[in-house]
């Protein structure tokens, strides 16, 4: 009897997704690459990009963050709502839903994930940012529809973390590989690709109610070398470039076959910073320099960030002047001015500070020359070329720049062990609009707080007032409060230049002409954030894998 | 089997006339190697440019003339530099045999399994980072010849075992000449050949180790130009659509490689 009731459950869930498939559109097969192995499926273990792209084409979430609008949408749950301790949130989930391979969902599973999410034996990085306080994470499912979770401390900006959490089956036997996102797991060959074939069980329809989504499936070839990808793509084997550099983007803008696109300013950004660790071991003078406000200002204004733009990224990049992207809608800070090149004002701030420019060469109260040398990781065209190009624009106020370029081990050594260097140029790659996930950056006592990292106690004034401000920020509830104490980190942050901020890049990506429905956007996955949507043109001239 | 006269007399000619200009990079270069254009940057060539500009806007043809003349005369003296410890220590090896020639062939076996990268990663790494750019390239090649002698001294070593082991080394050691009359009448002028060989087999690849090393970013450090840091320039190739002329730092480089093979002395011009 057992025997013929599971017959008949596998039955009607193939019955279901056989007039799922009919009603749909069949959309071809997209083909691009990731640039590296997923490390694991398990959605909730998730730590690198690759498994990141593979568990947002698959996963599905709660609450979803449009990535063009910026806003939160429902995804699995129809409402949710938080307590006003902001201790705990109630879901309503969306009635019948099943995982990929025809369990159902039900609330049983929103318990069953976050409970491995909070397992404190699986150390799940996506978990990381619900450990809000000490204590145990209470679940509570009254229906299949509803369940409330509540944590033991407050969690600023809740709901947003469930944009990261794909949930998981409680009963399926396919463990983490049935899912509720548009595509599922087909196939997977170590090293080589990840097959994506169409979830028939997927919830979501376009307006006409055809179910989504429109592609049968994705190749995703795993691909190291961008120089391939560009090389595949323009063959016509490839149909989409997740992220493109402005070289490749300026390469492909002239071959008419191929769509490049510029989602506009992302969130990423590239800086300086001089080391103010108290246990570098550098010359007393640069120390002293390199902790007087006036000194990082005038640096700052004595660059021209218009020109790195322009020259090293033909364009494509945004002069910065904060830590947060303008494409940040919430959290940045308008009231931060526009950083203007402005080499006569440096020298009137250094002035101030007691330094001395004469015979083109600053000099120091004692007279000393003013000279650091700028670290950055070797290999990287545009880091060194923006080295080189900081170097002449220092020169003009008479400081005495030189380049290093190390390999990435060496340098992190010198930044997190030895901190023997004077200045490094590096970059952030970001891809959480909420400042929580910089608070090892702004914390004096962060490991990422890089001109002074691990501090015991702040080591300034100002330092020990960012440190209020991000705390007051994590810790307060409403948007308001939190987006005014960050506001004023950021006020901060501008007027000392711990961090010299240089540009904010553009995001690129590129599109086939065959690829129906791209709306690129800065937030990641700037290509196919709406891959339940793409479609594929039929023609075989618009390179069309059917 | 060395090359024909002629092609040795242009090679020689060439040589020259590259080093010549090189040398005099300060007179002839129309502007500083570091000098940023910024208004015309990746400018195909012009009056102003003669080969255009790099992405940057720096001056290609003085950039050229600088990086010649830090490749063409840092990589000579790094070559004499290897060639004189290979030289030293493979005469040794092979001329005092016994535990000597183990050691000494040993520590070469264990410089030639090391990953010369790797090493030289790690030799860069802990360099002070308050280095003049010069300074910077002079310790590069000075890396490059401490490292690259173990493939000369094998050639050495094997050159010297079978000296000593010749009739007229017996005949001068039992007509009771001193071991230092031996290796300065005897030895030497026998490696002498093999010596010159090795220099100027060494003297390219020193200079194509030095493209290597900057085309991963290692190698002469920013702005000073070098062959290498040049030649990073064909990394983009829509520069060299727009600019041909960025590979004339490759063309020299081989021109320059060619012509040390063609003017690289044979045996019988030692004998």
């Amino acid at each position: 009897m057992l025997r013929k009731l599971r017959l008949l459950g596998v039955l009607t869930v193939f019955g279901a997704a056989a007039a799922a498939s009919a009603q749909a559109q069949s959309g071809g097969v997209l083909h691009f690459c990731l640039h590296g192995e997923p490390k694991t499926f398990n959605p909730i273990l998730v730590d690198d990009e690759a498994a990141e792209n593979v568990r947002y084409l698959t996963g599905g979430v709660l609450i979803r963050l449009n990535r063009q609008s910026q806003a939160l949408e429902p995804g699995l749950a129809t409402s949710w709502h938080i307590s006003k301790d902001g201790r705990m949130i109630a879901f309503q989930l969306r009635k019948g839903l099943r995982f990929s391979d025809g369990t159902p969902f039900t609330s049983e599973d929103v318990a069953y994930t976050i409970k491995s999410l909070m397992d404190p034996q699986l150390h799940s990085p996506t978990g990381d940012s619900f450990r809000s306080g000490e204590g145990a994470v209470e679940i509570l499912t009254p229906t299949p529809d509803t369940v409330s979770i509540t944590f033991p401390a407050p969690v600023a900006g809740l709901e947003r973390l469930f944009d990261q959490v794909a949930m998981m089956s409680a009963h399926s036997p396919k463990k983490e590989m049935a899912v509720l996102g548009p595509f599922y797991i087909s196939d997977y060959k170590a090293g080589s690709y990840v097959e994506l074939a169409r979830n028939p069980n997927y919830w979501k329809h376009d307006a006409q109610g055809r179910a989504l989504p429109y592609l049968d499936g994705i190749h995703l070839d795993i691909q190291r070398n961008r120089d391939i990808e560009l090389l595949r793509f323009e063959r016509g084997e490839l149909q989409l470039i997740n992220r493109l550099d402005a070289e490749s983007y300026k390469r492909l803008s002239k071959d008419s076959s191929s769509t490049p696109r510029n989602a506009g300013t992302g969130l990423d950004s590239d800086f300086l910073w001089f080391n103010q660790s108290p246990n570098a071991p550098i010359a007393d003078p640069r120390k002293s320099w390199f902790r007087t406000t006036e000194f990082r200002r005038a640096v700052s204004s004595a660059i021209n960030r218009e020109d790195i733009s322009r020259i090293v990224f033909d364009g494509h990049a945004k002069p910065a002047m904060g830590p947060i992207s303008p494409a940040n809608h919430f959290w940045f800070n308008s009231a931060i001015p526009a950083p203007k090149y402005d080499p006569q004002g440096a020298l009137k701030l250094l002035a101030q500070a007691g330094f001395r420019f004469a015979n083109d060469e600053l000099r120091d109260k004692s007279g000393n020359r003013v000279e650091f040398t700028l670290v950055t990781n070797s290999g990287n065209a545009v880091r060194e070329k923006m080295a080189s190009m900081i170097q002449q624009d220092l020169s003009e106020i008479g400081i005495k720049v030189s380049i290093v370029t190390l390999d990435f081990p060496s340098l992190i050594e010198r930044m997190t062990r030895t901190f023997d260097y004077d200045a490094c140029l590096l970059g952030l790659v970001n891809t959480d609009l909420d400042p929580n996930g910089q608070m090892t950056v702004w914390l004096s006592s962060g490991e990422n707080h890089q001109w002074n990292p691990g501090q015991k106690t702040p080591a300034t004034a100002w330092e020990a007032e960012l440190d209020k401000l991000m705390h007051e920020q994590a810790t307060a509830l409403a948007d308001k409060d939190r987006k005014k104490a960050f506001d004023q980190a950021q006020q901060i942050i501008y007027e000392q230049q711990p961090y010299i901020y240089l540009v904010n890049r553009d995001v690129l990506t590129a599109f086939s002409p065959a690829v129906q429905g791209a709306a690129p956007t800065v937030l990641t996955p700037p290509a196919f954030w709406n891959a339940d949507v793409l479609q594929l043109a039929a023609s075989p001239q618009q390179g069309a894998h059917k | 089997m060395s090359a024909p006269k002629s092609l040795r007399l242009i090679s020689a000619f060439l040589l020259c006339v590259i080093f010549l200009l090189a040398l005099g990079a300060n007179f002839i270069a129309p502007y500083s190697y570091a000098k940023q254009f910024r208004d015309a940057p990746a400018a195909a060539p012009s009056a102003a440019h003669l080969f255009g500009t790099d992405a940057l806007g720096r001056d290609e043809f003085s950039r050229l003339l600088y990086g010649t003349r830090v490749s063409l005369l840092l990589a000579p003296a790094a070559a004499l530099l290897s060639t004189l410890i290979a030289g030293i220590l493979g005469g040794l090896a092979g001329f005092l045999g016994g535990w000597w020639e183990r050691a000494i062939l040993a520590s070469a076996d264990l410089l030639m399994a090391l990953p010369l990268l790797f090493v030289l990663l790690a030799l860069r790494a802990t360099l002070p980072l308050d280095v003049a750019p010069l300074i910077s390239a002079m310790a590069t090649f000075l890396i490059l010849s401490l490292l690259g002698w173990p493939s000369s001294l094998r050639v050495i070593w094997a050159a010297a075992r079978n000296i000593r082991e010749s009739d007229f080394l017996l005949l001068a050691r039992s007509s009771g000449s001193s071991p230092l009359r031996i290796i300065a009448r005897q030895i030497l002028p026998n490696l002498r050949p093999v010596l010159a060989a090795q220099f100027w087999v060494n003297i390219p690849v020193f200079i194509l180790a030095e493209a290597t090393l900057s085309m991963l970013g290692l190698g002469v450090m920013e702005p000073l130009p070098s062959w290498g840091n040049l030649l990073r320039g064909l990394e983009n190739p829509s520069a060299f659509h727009a600019n041909p002329w960025t590979i004339a730092p490759l063309i020299l480089l081989i021109l320059v490689v060619f012509c040390f093979q063609f003017i690289l002395p044979s045996r019988e011009d030692f004998a």
